[in-house]
């Protein structure tokens, strides 16, 4: 889920998580609805909160254990002792919450929401405030949970990560759905390619194709719908024995297409 | 049931690892309270026949004691949780309401006869005090724990902030305390202020736990738990529906 600050990501996660009660329609979490059939609804969810919470009570592995058994779970050390592992965690097993770093308590939020391999996992901006380096690694996990079937909604600020990791895209705009298709539907109907294009002269030839987006001089910046756009750009070139400086084509780009829905 | 359990534990858990504030330190300030008025006031403080001061006192400290304690438990482990945010943790999970209300309860009833025999242990010696009774106090002391314990739920859920759950305890749950004929038979009392203390239900909790020590008490026992038992339900019947809905916890 992509949106601007205040567009109602995490309300809508707080409404499918039950922490907030919608006021019109209904949610569901595979097929459970989140008000009626609250209890299935919840066991089949995983949901890592935005805000960095933790309970300074308690130890890393004895937060994990109570998780683990609000979920109904005994016995549950061999998942947790892998999902500590996954998280680099193994080593703060015994450290109190409160001792931890920003990073680690972030790691503990994820693992959190995984005590009882939910089929729904929730990650409400989980890379905030991370370094680069748990970035990776929780990226990797989460791929990995990916593949393992476990399905991922996750909301960002980073459309890099969106557009690298995510299948499909649901755009936010004041509380509505304003886009949501897949990755590469949206990128193909929002934006074009841009082309930029350095001349030995000042003028474009006339009739070309694209549109002018921006000119500084002698450079050009285009948008372009298509590739065909590439090949008929060149040939007007061509025609008008115009020499290509410099030339550079930009794939498609979720920003764009971002800037352009929530304008 | 499991997570019932669980939550139980985690709330026993949370107030036995800082056991020095919460166990110790009430039990310290209850024998303060024995030492100080016991020496000003005995032979001058009106109690039943019979009885010194000394003696009389001890179970008013001991009902006080569970009473103040219980009520802490559950309202301060749901206001630090709501404060830092880590109640989601709760709220998250397939947690019955139910199982919400019974776990936050119990833990802070164990809380309260927890520094409630604290503070027996640690005073008794000091007076002659023989257990008439024994099951009226200690059904005084379960039942009276759990109406605390279940108050300090429901101000703990409403209150949004610390300072709101701190004048529902200073401008309710101590002067109730302090007006319930701890330190005093509400009979020596001036009229209006004896009658007046009928309408405080904390007044029933010491007068019934007092029986169970002397035989004796300004009312009968039974009344006194009538009252009692009729305040847990309804208070319990409040939390329980609140928390069926949701109220401030989640919307």
């Amino acid at each position: 889920m992509l949106g601007p600050n205040g567009a109602g990501k995490t309300t809508l996660i707080n409404v499918i998580a039950g922490l907030a009660r919608a006021d019109a329609g209904h949610a569901a979490v595979m097929g459970a609805d989140v008000v009626k059939d609250y209890r299935r609804a919840r066991s089949m969810l995983g949901v890592v909160p935005q805000e960095l919470v933790f309970d300074p009570f308690f130890t890393v592995r004895e937060t994990l254990r109570i998780q683990s058994g609000y979920f109904g779970i005994r016995n549950n050390k061999a998942w947790i002792d892998e999902v500590m592992h996954h998280l680099d965690l193994t080593g703060k097993a015994d450290a109190n919450m409160r001792a931890l770093s920003g990073g680690m308590k972030r790691r503990v939020l994820v693992a959190q929401a995984l005590v009882h391999k939910p089929p729904v996992i929730v990650l409400d901006e989980p890379t905030a405030g991370v370094d680069v380096e748990l970035r990776q690694g929780l990226w990797q996990f989460v791929r990995r949970l990916n593949r393992d079937g476990h399905t991922i909604v996750l909301t960002t600020h980073y459309l890099e990560e969106a557009e690298a990791y995510c299948g499909r895209i649901a755009m936010l705009k004041a509380g509505r759905i304003a886009a949501l298709d897949s990755t590469a539907n949206l990128l193909k109907s929002f934006s074009g390619s841009q082309m930029k294009l350095r001349l030995d002269r000042e003028e474009l030839p006339l009739d070309f194709p694209g549109e002018l987006s921006s000119r500084d001089g002698n450079a050009f910046v285009l948008k372009l719908k298509n590739f065909q756009e590439v090949e008929s750009a060149l040939a007007k070139l061509r025609e008008a024995r115009v020499e290509i400086l410099e030339m550079e084509l930009e794939p498609p780009d979720l920003e764009d297409v971002f800037l352009r829905i929530t304008k | 049931m499991t997570g019932f359990q669980t939550l139980l534990y985690k709330e026993m858990l949370r107030f036995w690892k800082v056991s020095v504030q919460t166990i110790a330190a009430p039990v310290l300030t209850a024998i303060l309270y024995l030492v100080i008025f016991g020496h000003a006031l005995e032979g001058r403080a009106g109690a039943f026949a019979g009885v010194t001061y000394s003696s009389f006192l001890v179970p008013g400290l001991v009902m006080m004691s569970v009473l103040q304690n219980a009520f802490a438990n559950s309202s301060s482990s749901l206001i630090q949780s709501k404060m830092t945010g880590n109640i989601v943790f709760v709220l998250l999970p397939p947690i019955s309401y139910l199982e919400f209300f019974g776990a936050y309860v119990l833990a802070a009833t164990a809380r309260g006869l927890a520094v409630g025999s604290g503070v027996m242990l640690a005073t008794v010696w000091f007076v002659d005090l023989h257990l008439v009774a024994p099951l009226w106090t200690l059904g005084f002391g379960l039942a009276s724990a759990a109406l605390a314990a279940a108050l300090g739920l429901l101000a703990g859920i409403v209150s949004e902030k610390v300072d709101q759950l701190a004048a529902f305890q200073n401008f309710v749950i101590l002067p109730l305390t302090m007006l319930a004929g701890v330190f005093y038979s509400v009979h020596s009392l001036p009229a209006p202020w004896g009658q007046v203390s009928h309408f405080n239900p904390f007044f029933y909790m010491v007068d019934g736990f007092r029986y169970g020590f002397f035989g004796t008490a300004d009312l009968s026992p039974w009344t006194s738990l009538a009252v009692v038992a009729s305040s847990f339900f309804f208070v319990s019947l409040g939390c329980v529906l609140i928390l069926r809905s949701g109220y401030k916890l989640r919307w």
